[in-house]
């Protein structure tokens, strides 16, 4: 076995699983309904639990008063979450729960408890700036350059206001899992991101040593960033079990629950100005903006976003406190405002300076770390999205009601692959099984794995059984910042290469060969390049007699070895028709073309853009957090009001994954969260287009579109 | 959601035995579509649940020396899928259709299309039907009021009407007809929906002793046609619709009604645009105009002026949709 084993990707010519797009391995069991999620776990003698929780946006408890609660049928344990003198600061937060035999009868009992407040006074909308009072928290100015001589010297200047909303992740599978405590150890089911880390932010509210949490899940029903650890309602699902006697618990949130208080997106809102010189050329930027991300405010979207090199500057952002909950992480955080404000800014400059932004955005591309990239994919989504031919200045001129427009969005993103160990067991009767503690966040992650372990040990998909989902397996990071099959895909291959070399040190001697002479292709280990002397993958298996070889592989986030990488950029385009008189935008198409590394199944790749796009499609024209001035509370918590596109709403989506050498040889380079990015900016940059006018706030329901096209008219 | 007695009828007259004399007695299960909502959080709490499903002389669709009955246990894919519908009322076909999933119009009813409770989001939360502050504010004027009523909303009732078949019913001048243990009656479409001034009161004529069973569309030749103003392709409620039917002579109109909904506590019956229409042609500026006579009586809220402009696109395009014809 040579020292250091070469782990490095096949090429590209000899991949035989890389590159395939086999239909993912638990897509059967998904569409059928046999996949079993955490809150398909029933277990003989469950308690249901159900939260009674805070109706006030900002309160102080004066008297709680469970004793009708605990006498409600069926009860078995309750248990008060914010004691008496507890000052809320939004509305949905957890004030006490129930465990009992039904659902229904903990709901029932929950309604029961008598909860007494003083009401205190709240604010909870932050999109006008001069209502919020002394919730806004002014961030010192950031000066680059010298933007106001800059801006004495641009031959245009261009200035606009632009808002994107609070939006809630809206996980079809809301948050929550199932806990059995008996005696000291803890199984848990949860709903997470992170199968090998989530019994660590269990453990210190429960204090049970993480050693004795054991937890379970086959399959997520969405997290999006909002499911790393353990809530506080998972550790109140662990002590209801405890005082129900160890029974296990089930409490996953209900949906007006869910919405309100398990995870948003922050609102970001700006006032930007542009200068520029008059061939388009951007010489200055400032901005002043505000967002919300809750009670503990808002930080600033990071702009201007990708071109962040523009010479001259003036920032300035205020954090706004709002009694509603707080925000968690939202597919490629802060990334889609930053892109809204910044792509609308220069759009609309484009049209003071009525240049294509086509032009605009490549022109001013040397301020952003990926130049050539960029202007390659704008040069490629044009061609893509017939923009010559569609694009038209600001206002399509055209008879009727309904108007046309093209628009552009920028997204970039990290990726990388996070810290993943693998475990490849090989026995002797030829079967293999591959195992890491990760999840499977419905990207395709088994798949991968399968792929991926397929390809280094010369078999069939279906020879080998991959098991991820539970932490007593080989840790792996949390799916976040798109860094899982980066992670996952380098531990498995490098697990793999170790097991084979292994079974190359027990075939090696049959063959009357060093194991360094061997190779494995289709089922055979074989002299490299001679077929003629092999033994079949079973018959070498059989020589290891009753051992079995076990492997392992880690991913090494500070030295991936040329496995996987980082750094992403793309360009996304929108064509929207707009109907003047009702104000309602339809999709006809979304191009987007995304730069990623080596792909290994180009369809989940795929379908990982067309999440991303429809995630991106549902909050430019519907999705926002409806809060009220008076009651302090989420009007909108259930699916009649809070919107989310349908199949008829998406349009034609085109994706085009850049997957020449140069993208292949950076290695693996996640795709989760960059095609989320830059929708709303594409898809306001072409209402913009279509109109003539800015519909300055997202989303762009009729009621704005409406009022932006009374702007124009006035 | 809270416990209940759960009741099977095979009888109209068993059915009606099992209702009360007072709302949260009993709740009458069709399609479930809306009911089984309300309890699971705690809006209704009935003591007994009737399920009518099984009550045959409740379903059907036949012609009759009166016109067309629809039964009130008819779904609205029944209903989407008849072609004497299509052909004749097609304003009642749109209505059904525009509700937008397979799985609600495969399981909701013309008699709960008729009975479900207004989706104002403060009524959905618990604060009532005419819902105020602990300080007896009006919340919906005082708040937010997208989705709310432009028209008929000088008083408490600032909801409006759920009814996806109620402007139809309405304009095409249906009767809808009630049983209790007293026996039948019938009430026009349009005094079908009524708008509640005090609390306690409810947004149709249906007592809660009585039953809806059926419908009955007079035989007239018409030109109709529905237009409903929705920003989703997909499971979304309409902005703004228009339900109008023409009774034409020649190229020219001798009658109109003209209906709108989601824009008041009730079906909107715009009476006056209708009858200017008479005598005239419909052409896209004689729909125009009639448009803005329609909801020349509007008083937005708040926050909700704009959908003046998208009900009267509404009643613009059904006219014309109308004029075009289909029968």
């Amino acid at each position: 076995m040579a020292e250091t084993p070469n782990y490095a990707w096949p090429p590209r010519e000899k991949r035989r699983q890389i590159g395939k797009s086999p239909t993912r391995i638990d897509g059967p069991a998904k569409a059928s309904g046999k996949a079993k999620y955490s809150s398909d776990v029933n277990l003989p003698g469950m308690l249901h639990a159900a939260l009674l929780t805070c109706p006030h946006a900002h309160a102080r408890i004066t008297a709680i008063d469970t004793s009708a609660a605990e006498k409600s049928p069926g009860v078995a344990a309750v248990h008060v979450i914010s004691p008496v003198g507890t000052e809320i600061q939004w509305s949905g937060t957890e004030v006490a729960a129930v465990a009992a035999t039904t659902e229904n009868q903990a709901r029932d009992a929950a309604r029961q408890i008598k909860v007494q407040y003083e009401v205190l006074p709240h604010v909870v909308r932050e999109e006008d700036l001069s209502k919020v009072g002394n919730r806004a928290k002014a961030a010192g100015e950031q000066i680059t350059g010298d933007p106001d001589q800059a801006f004495k010297e641009a031959d245009v200047v261009s200035e606009g206001e632009y808002g994107i909303p609070v939006v809630a992740h809206s996980c079809l599978e809301p948050h929550g899992g199932v806990l059995h405590w008996q005696g000291d150890k803890v199984t848990y089911w949860p709903s997470t991101q992170f199968v090998s880390g989530i019994a660590g932010t269990l453990a210190p509210n429960i204090k049970v040593p993480v050693a004795n949490i054991r937890v379970h899940q086959e399959h997520i029903g969405g997290g999006f960033g909002s499911k790393f650890g353990a809530d506080r309602w998972d550790a109140v699902s662990a002590l209801l079990s405890q005082k129900a006697g160890g029974k296990p618990v089930k409490l996953f949130l209900d949906r007006a629950t869910e919405l309100n208080i398990a995870g948003n997106r922050p609102s970001a809102y700006s006032k930007i100005k542009l200068g520029a010189k008059k061939d388009g050329t951007i010489t200055v930027w400032q901005s002043q903006s505000w967002a919300s991300g809750g009670f503990t405010g808002g930080g600033m979207p990071p702009t201007p976003y990708v071109y962040t090199n523009i010479p001259n500057k003036r920032i300035n952002h205020t954090s706004v406190s709002i009694n509603a909950a707080g925000q968690r992480a939202w597919r490629a955080p802060n990334s889609q405002q930053a892109s809204y404000l910044t792509c609308s800014a220069i759009e609309d400059l484009a049209a003071a300076l009525k240049m294509d932004p086509m032009e605009v955005f490549a022109k001013n591309a040397g301020y952003t770390p990926r130049a050539e990239t960029y202007r390659a994919q704008l040069a490629k989504a044009a061609e893509l999205s017939d923009w010559k031919r569609l694009w038209h200045q600001r206002g399509d001129a055209g008879a009727g009601p309904v108007k046309r427009g093209l628009g552009i969005g920028v997204n970039a993103w990290g990726g990388g692959g996070h810290a993943s160990q693998c475990r490849t067991t090989i026995n002797p009767d030829g079967s293999v099984m591959v195992e890491i503690g990760v999840q499977d966040l419905g990207t395709g992650t088994r798949t991968v794995i399968n792929q991926v372990a397929a390809e280094t040990l010369g078999l069939p998909l279906n020879a080998i059984a991959v098991r991820i989902g539970d932490n007593s397996l080989p840790p792996s990071g949390a799916s976040g910042g798109s860094t899982t099959v980066g992670g996952v895909s380098s531990s498995t291959r490098k697990s793999c290469v170790n097991a084979l070399a292994k079974l190359f040190d027990v075939a090696a001697p049959a063959l009357g060969l060093q194991p360094d002479q061997l190779e494995v292709v289709d089922g055979r280990i074989q002299q490299k390049d001679n077929p003629a002397k092999s033994i079949t993958w079973q018959a070498a298996c059989r020589k290891m007699g009753t051992s079995k070889i076990s492997e392992m592989g880690a991913n090494d986030p500070r030295n991936p070895g040329g496995l996987n990488s980082s750094g992403v950029g793309g360009i996304q385009v929108a064509d929207v028709s707009v109907d003047t008189e009702t104000g309602i935008v339809k999709l006809n198409k979304f191009v987007a073309v995304q730069d990623c590394g080596l792909i290994i199944n180009p369809k989940l790749a795929e379908s990982q853009c067309y999440g991303g796009i429809i995630m991106g499609i549902c909050t430019a024209l519907y999705e926002e957090r409806v809060m009220d001035p008076a009651t302090g509370i989420m009007l909108n918590h259930n699916y009649d009001t809070y919107k989310l596109a349908g199949i008829g709403d998406i349009g034609e989506i085109v994706v085009h994954l850049e997957m020449e050498p140069q993208h292949d040889s950076r290695g693996v380079i996640g795709l989760g969260e960059p095609p989320a990015i830059g929708i709303q900016a594409a898809i306001g940059n072409a209402v913009a287009n279509a109109l003539g006018v800015r519909v300055r706030n997202m989303p762009m329901t009729p009621d704005r579109v409406l009022a932006a096209l009374e702007r124009r008219n006035a | 959601m809270q416990a209940f007695e759960y009741a099977n009828p095979a009888t109209l007259a068993d059915a009606i035995a099992l209702l009360g004399a007072s709302w949260g007695e009993a709740g009458v299960l069709a399609g479930g579509t809306d009911l089984i909502g309300l309890m699971k959080d705690y809006i209704e709490m009935p003591k007994r649940v009737v399920n009518v499903k099984g009550i045959k002389e409740l379903g059907g669709i036949r012609k009759t020396g009166a016109g067309l009955r629809i039964g009130a246990t008819v779904t609205m894919e029944e209903l989407v899928e008849n072609a004497e519908i299509r052909k004749l009322y097609p304003s009642l076909h749109t209505a059904a259709a525009n509700i937008t999933s397979p799985q609600i119009r495969n399981m909701g009813t013309v008699g709960g299309d008729l009975c479900q409770r207004p989706r104002c989001w403060y009524y959905r939360q618990g604060f009532g039907l005419l819902p105020k502050d602990p300080k007896g504010q009006e919340l919906v004027a005082n708040g937010e009021n997208r989705y709310h009523a432009i028209l008929g909303n000088a008083g408490p009732a600032k909801f409006v009407s759920a009814s996806s078949l109620g402007p139809a019913l309405v304009a095409l001048g249906a009767r809808v007809k009630l049983a209790s243990a007293k026996g039948p009656r019938e009430v026009p479409a349009e005094k079908f929906f009524v708008t509640p001034a005090a609390d306690g009161a409810r947004e149709i004529a249906l007592q809660p002793n009585e039953i809806l069973t059926e419908i009955i569309i007079p035989a007239a030749a018409t030109r109709n046609a529905t237009y409903e103003v929705r920003q989703k392709d997909a499971l979304d409620w309409p902005l703004a619709t228009a339900s109008v039917v023409l009774r034409m002579k020649g190229s020219t109109v001798s009658g109109a009604r003209i209906v709108l909904g989601h824009v008041a506590p009730t079906p909107w019956l715009a009476e006056q645009a209708g009858t200017a229409l008479a005598g005239k042609a419909i052409t896209p500026e004689s729909a125009e105009a009639a448009a803005k006579a329609a909801l020349a009586g509007a008083t937005p809220l708040s926050g909700n002026a704009y959908k003046v402009q998208l009900a009267r696109v509404a009643v613009k395009r059904a006219l014309l949709e109308a004029a075009r014809g289909r029968a």
